[in-house]
């Protein structure tokens, strides 16, 4: 178990967006978290959080200036809870489009596309998508088809809404890792992902009210079962 | 696409106030109190908005920001008296979500530039203050306000849009705190000429306002204010719960504002699917936070 002064879960700061709101939400669920950018804090760290808002290219060499690529790639590889929230999803992904084409972190095969000002009723919508959106079940078969028990999605009804804000949005090229799917017009994007022990979302958990916060508990749980050790 | 119902905080030191065109400011409490209850109404993001910071060029929002950022889960955006980019990281910091920035974004245009590559777009919101000249022109105001600029307030809107503004709030100073209903010309003109979200911000008296200003003024998001303060205030007892200096004479008195017709959060989203409109009622009620 883990010493009560030492952090569970390190935040990865790489300059780019709101880490404050992901650290309260961890917080409030009992998780003591540091926001860092410190390639000693992560690797001791139990579980390690990439959230982040703003360009992909930016980001990537962010990363890259401050040697965090293979760290990352190698908590993907761990044993410990990976988690990508917005920016930080699309940034597990082998590439982006996003004002030309840049490498990501490659650990989910697949790509980030640009919202095309998606149609309703003929009507454009607006990007970004800033708002409260529903999050759905798997439709199609693969490794979470039509259910979210022991996952970090666990307990939450299908279709709850969470806060979205993104103009891009990722295209895993294996279906099976897809968690949760979204429309936001005519397009019907992942929402979320969870690949062996990594999960990603495009939503902010952590500004999504109580069911939210839901998520950062059952996240939790997942941290105290890897903490002990497996009898296999 | 969901509309968004953003109530509005506009906090003068440690008091939530309420004021006519931004001026003649009324204490009303403490704006944790309020911010918690909107939270669990159904709020669907929450605005603070320090009104004379401005003024003084001080900024007393922060501790505020920190305390509330812990115990409420959904987007916060901060405003008033953010004028340079370290102004704006020390908001994010405490804890904001998003800042609002006015004043300081006309006397320096690049600001929105510099801030939104800084930060990222969606961190920035512009907020437009406008007031309708005797031609029928919209000239931006700064400073709650108080200060003309010159600027015209549509080609400023494709220019904020421009520079990188992730979403623009754009109040009617002649309409604010009246309960006379939003500027539905004004709101949409300046939401069909830019592709990013626009949150349509002062006037609304009544529920139907709000659905006016969605149907009509095709705002993607709605700000409130007195509409939801007068009835908390009608509901809770804050006579006890100011501090510091203001105007308190409404408070002991309890009395609304002849001209708002005062709503819970939960009956106006009620209101606006029963009329079409798509927004976020919660599906869970978890029972912790």
């Amino acid at each position: 178990m883990s010493d009560l002064q030492q952090p569970t879960v390190a935040i990865v700061d790489y300059g780019m967006g709101n880490l404050f709101s992901v650290k309260h939400a961890c917080e409030a669920v009992g998780l003591p978290a540091v926001i860092t950018s410190s390639k000693r804090e992560i690797l001791a760290a139990e579980a390690v959080i990439l959230p982040g808002v703003g360009a992909f290219g930016d980001a990537m060499d962010a990363l890259r200036r401050l040697d965090l690529v293979t760290v990352l790639q190698d908590i993907a590889v761990s044993e410990k809870l990976f988690v990508g929230i917005c920016l930080g999803m699309q940034l597990l992904m082998s590439e982006s489009r996003e004002f030309g084409v840049h490498k990501g972190l490659g650990i989910i095969e697949g790509a980030v596309l640009p919202f095309d000002s998606p149609l309703r009723e003929n009507r454009k919508l607006k990007v970004p998508q800033v708002t409260w959106n529903r999050i759905y079940k798997v439709k199609t078969e693969g490794l979470h088809h039509g259910s979210w028990v022991h996952t970090p999605l666990e307990g939450l009804p299908d279709g709850e809404f969470m806060y979205f804000v993104h103009s891009y949005y990722a295209v895993p090229l294996d279906d099976s890792v897809l968690l949760s799917t979204t429309r936001y017009g005519h397009i019907e994007f992942a929402s979320s992902l969870r690949y062996r022990n990594i999960f990603a979302c495009q939503f902010h958990p952590e500004r999504s009210g109580p069911q939210g916060l839901q998520i950062y508990r059952n996240l939790v749980s997942f941290i105290q079962d890897r903490s002990v050790p497996k009898e296999e | 696409m969901n509309t968004r119902i953003i109530p509005r905080l506009d906090i003068k030191g440690p008091n939530l106030v309420k004021g006519i065109h931004l001026e003649g400011l009324r204490v009303l409490g403490k704006p944790e109190h309020f911010a918690r209850y909107y939270y669990q109404q159904g709020a669907d993001e929450l605005i603070y908005m320090d009104v004379v910071a401005s003024l003084y060029g001080r900024n007393s929002l922060l501790e505020i920001v920190e305390r509330t950022s812990r115990e409420i889960f959904i987007p916060l955006t901060v405003g008033g008296g953010l004028r340079t980019l370290d102004d704006i990281r020390n908001a994010l910091r405490a804890g904001a979500d998003k800042v609002s920035l006015n004043t300081a974004a006309i006397h320096n245009p690049n600001l929105i530039k510099a801030a939104s590559q800084r930060f990222g777009s969606s961190t920035i919101l512009v907020s437009i203050e406008a007031i309708k000249k005797p031609d029928g022109c919209y000239e931006a105001y700064t400073d709650n306000g108080r200060e003309s600029t010159g600027v015209e307030v549509f080609e400023w809107a494709i220019k904020v849009a421009e520079l990188g503004a992730g979403e623009i709030m754009v109040t009617s100073i002649d309409r604010e705190g009246t309960g006379k209903g939003f500027d539905l010309k004004l709101t949409r003109r300046i939401a069909e000429s830019v592709p990013i979200p626009v949150i349509a911000c002062g006037g609304a008296g009544k529920i139907s306002d709000v659905y006016d200003v969605i149907s009509q003024g095709k705002a993607d998001a709605v700000s409130i204010a007195s509409i939801l303060h007068y009835n908390f205030v009608k509901h809770h007892d804050t006579s006890d719960d100011f501090s510091g200096e203001g105007n308190i004479e409404y408070l002991r008195g309890r009395r609304g504002l002849s001209t708002i017709q005062d709503a819970p959060l939960p009956e106006i989203k009620n209101y606006l699917t029963q009329h079409g409109v798509q927004c976020r009622h919660p599906i869970t009620r978890a029972a912790h936070v």
